[in-house]
C-alpha cells in the first residue's frame, strides 16, 4: 500500500531523517571511522582506476628484470618503485590490480551472502514454529562446517577460478547475516507498525523487506563489514594455497604463493601483498567497528 | 534439565546428518566418482564399466545408505591414489593437528586471558589500548602471512627455530604462534566484554563494600563468572582451528591432517576429501555439544532458564 506522494510526511520518515543526520554528524566526529573510512575510500578508488594508476602492464613479463628489489634497497632502481617479482614484472603495477580482485570478490560474495542470509533470517524470525526450528538447523549446520575446508573442497572439486571463488564463497558466508537478521527481526516483529501493514493488507514481501528490514538494517552494516574482510582473507587463503584465483592475475594471496620459493632472498615479495591484505581487512574492520559505535543507540 | 539435554543431543544428531548429505552430495553429484576412480583420461566405456563394477550406476538414496552404513562401521572408503584406508590415513595424522590446535589455543589463553581481564579491569589505559589494537589487528591479519613473515624471520634471519616438519616440540613452536594469533581475537573481546559486564554487577558492588580485597573479588568472583562463556567459545575456535590447520600445516610441512587434506585436494583424492570433511565436522559438532553441556553444567542460571 503507497502513500500518495502529496500528504506531508508520515512520523516513520521524520524519524529515518533525523536519525540519518545525526549519524553523519557523528559520523564526522568519529576519528577511527574517519581514519578508516578514508583507507577503505583510497583502496576502492586504487581499484577502479587502476588502468590509470599503474605505472607497468602487471601481466608483462621482462626475464631480463628479474626480481629486482624497490627503492629502499637500490635507490638507482627508479623504473619499479617496489622492484620486480620473478617473472620480471612490476610488482607496484600488479600490487594495484590486485587491489581490483579483492575488492571485487569482497562485495560480490558479501552481496551473495546476504541475500541469503538475510531472507532466511527475515523467514525464520517473522514466521518462527517449524519453520524458524527448520531454518536454525540450517544455520547451524553451516556453522559445523568449516568454511576453510569446504571452500578448498568444492573449488577442488569443479576447478578454480574468479568467479566460482565468488560463488563458493557467497554460498558459504551468509551464517552471520542469518542469524543477526533472524534475531532482530523477533524483535521488530511485535511492534505496531509491523502489525498495522500487516492490517492494511500488504503483502509478505513488503513487511519483510519494506517494513522490517530497513529497521534493521544498522546491525546487518556491520555483519556486512565483517564478512567482507573474512572474503578477502578467505580469497587470499584460497588462492595462496592454489585453489583459488589463478595465474596470472595479480590476486594478493596467489603473489604470496608465488613468492614463497624466493622469500628468503627477497622478502619484500611477500611482505608487500600481505601487508595490502592486512591494511585492507585492517581498514574494513575499522569501519564496522566504527558503525557499531555510531549505531549503537539506533539498535532495533 | 534432562530436556535441554535431549533437545541439544536430538540437533547434535540432526546436523550430523545433514552434514553427512552434504559430504554425500558433494562427492557423488557435484562430482563423478567414476572419473576419480578411472582417470582424466578416461573412455566412456572404461567409465561405464567402472560405474558397474562399483555400483555407481545404482539409485542416489541405496547409495547414500551403504555410505552411512559403511561410515557407521568405521569405513569412509579407498584412497584413489595410495589405496590405503582413508581412516588409517587420517587416524595416523590426527596427533598431530591435535597437538597443533591445542597449544595454539593454550598460546591464545595464555594471552587472551589475563590481557583481556587486565583491559576491562583498567579501561581506557595502555593495557586496554593494547588488547584493543591485538583484537583488530589480529583478526585482520593473514595468518598464512603471519606464518611466512615468522619463517622468515625466526627460522632464516635468526635460525632459531626449525621451520618446517613435525619432528621435534620445537617444529611446533612457530606453527602454534601462527594458529594462536587466529584464534585470540575473539577471546579477547569476550573476556574483555565479560569482564565488564561482571564487574558491574550487583554482587561484585556488594563485595566491594563488605571489604573483600579487590585482588580476591577479580579472581574468585568476577574471572569465574566471566569466563563461562569464553568456555563455548573456546570449543568454537577449537573446531575452526581444525579448519585453518589446513593453512598453517602446508605452510609449515606439519604432517597433520590438514596438510592431508591439502595434498588430496591439490590431487583429487576424493575419499580423502570428504572422509577430512565429514570427520572434521563431526568432531566440531561434539566439540560445541559439550561446550553447551558443560556450560550448563557450570551455570545453574542456564539450567533453569533453558528448560
Amino acid at each position: 500500500m503507497t502513500i500518495p506522494a502529496l500528504t506531508t510526511p508520515s512520523l516513520p520518515e521524520e524519524e529515518t531523517l533525523t536519525v540519518r543526520l545525526g549519524f553523519w554528524r557523528k559520523a564526522i566526529a568519529h576519528r577511527t571511522f574517519l581514519f578508516s573510512g578514508a583507507i577503505l575510500l583510497a583502496i576502492t578508488l586504487v581499484a577502479i582506476f587502476a588502468p590509470m594508476l599503474a605505472p607497468y602492464d602487471p601481466y608483462a613479463q621482462n626475464i631480463a628484470m628479474r626480481l629486482k628489489p624497490p627503492f629502499w634497497h637500490d635507490a638507482n632502481v627508479a623504473e619499479h618503485l617496489l622492484g620486480t617479482d620473478q617473472l620480471g614484472r612490476d610488482y607496484l603495477s600488479r600490487l594495484i590490480y590486485g587491489a581490483r580482485i579483492s575488492m571485487t570478490i569482497a562485495i560480490g560474495a558479501t552481496l551473495m551472502s546476504a541475500i541469503i542470509g538475510i531472507t532466511l533470517g527475515l523467514v525464520a524470525g517473522y514466521f518462527g514454529g517449524w519453520i524458524d526450528t527448520a531454518i536454525s538447523t540450517i544455520i547451524t549446520t553451516r556453522l559445523s562446517m568449516p568454511i576453510i575446508l569446504i571452500a578448498l573442497a568444492v573449488v577442488a572439486l569443479i576447478g578454480p577460478s574468479l568467479q566460482v571463488v565468488i560463488v563458493v564463497l557467497g554460498l558459504l558466508l551468509w551464517d552471520q547475516f542469518a542469524v543477526v537478521t533472524r534475531v532482530a527481526t523477533q524483535q521488530v516483529a511485535a511492534r505496531d507498525y509491523v502489525t498495522a501493514a500487516r492490517v492494511l493488507g500488504s503483502s509478505l514481501a513488503h513487511i519483510l523487506f519494506r517494513e522490517i528490514l530497513p529497521n534493521i538494517r544498522a546491525p546487518l552494516m556491520v555483519v556486512a563489514t565483517v564478512e567482507m574482510a573474512h572474503a578477502v582473507l578467505l580469497e587470499a587463503a584460497l588462492s595462496f594455497l592454489g585453489l583459488g584465483v589463478q595465474a596470472p592475475l595479480p590476486s594478493w594471496g596467489l603473489m604470496l604463493s608465488e613468492a614463497k620459493t624466493s622469500m628468503f632472498f627477497s622478502p619484500w615479495l611477500i611482505v608487500l601483498p600481505g601487508a595490502c591484505l592486512f591494511i585492507l581487512a585492517l581498514a574494513i574492520n575499522l569501519v564496522g567497528d566504527a558503525l557499531r559505535d555510531l549505531t549503537a543507540g539506533g539498535r532495533g | 534439565m534432562l530436556s535441554f539435554l535431549l533437545k541439544r543431543a536430538t540437533m547434535a544428531v540432526v546436523v550430523m546428518v545433514n552434514v553427512s548429505i552434504i559430504c554425500f552430495v558433494l562427492s557423488n553429484v557435484a562430482y563423478d566418482p567414476a572419473i576419480g576412480i578411472a582417470g582424466a583420461q578416461a573412455t566412456d566405456e572404461d567409465l561405464a564399466l567402472i560405474r558397474q563394477t562399483y555400483g555407481l550406476d545404482r539409485p542416489l538414496l541405496v547409495r547414500y545408505g551403504e555410505y552411512i552404513g559403511n561410515i557407521a562401521q568405521g569405513d569412509f572408503g579407498v584412497s584413489y591414489l595410495t589405496k590405503r584406508p582413508v581412516l588409517d590415513m587420517i587416524v595416523e595424522r590426527l596427533p598431530v593437528t591435535a597437538l597443533l590446535a591445542i597449544l595454539s589455543m593454550a598460546l591464545a589463553l595464555a594471552i587472551a586471558l589475563p590481557l583481556g581481564s587486565a583491559a576491562a579491569l583498567w579501561p581506557d589505559t595502555i593495557i586496554d589500548r593494547l588488547a584493543q589494537l591485538l583484537a583488530v589487528a589480529g583478526q585482520a591479519i593473514p595468518n598464512f602471512w603471519a606464518g611466512l613473515l615468522l619463517i622468515v624471520l625466526f627460522g632464516v634471519q635468526l635460525r632459531w627455530l626449525p621451520i618446517s616438519g613435525s619432528e621435534s616440540v620445537a617444529h611446533f613452536v612457530l606453527p602454534s604462534i601462527t594458529l594462536g594469533t587466529f584464534a585470540m581475537p575473539p577471546l579477547i573481546r569476550l573476556i574483555r566484554a565479560g569482564m565488564i559486564e561482571v564487574l558491574a554487577s550487583d554482587y561484585i558492588r556488594t563485595a566491594k563494600a563488605m571489604g573483600i580485597r579487590p585482588f580476591q573479588i577479580t579472581f574468585k568472583y568476577a574471572l569465574k563468572n566471566a569466563v563461562l562463556p569464553v568456555v563455548s567459545l573456546s570449543a568454537v575456535q577449537l573446531g575452526f582451528m581444525l579448519g585453518g590447520s589446513i593453512v598453517v600445516e602446508s605452510i609449515f610441512a606439519l604432517n597433520g591432517v590438514g596438510y592431508l587434506a591439502w595434498q588430496s585436494m591439490s590431487r583429487s583424492d576424493m575419499p580423502v576429501i570428504q572422509a577430512i570433511v565429514l570427520l572434521i565436522s563431526l568432531i566440531y559438532i561434539v566439540l560445541t555439544l559439550l561446550a553447551d553441556l558443560l556450560n550448563a553444567y557450570m551455570d545453574p542460571r542456564l539450567r533453569s532458564a533453558r528448560k
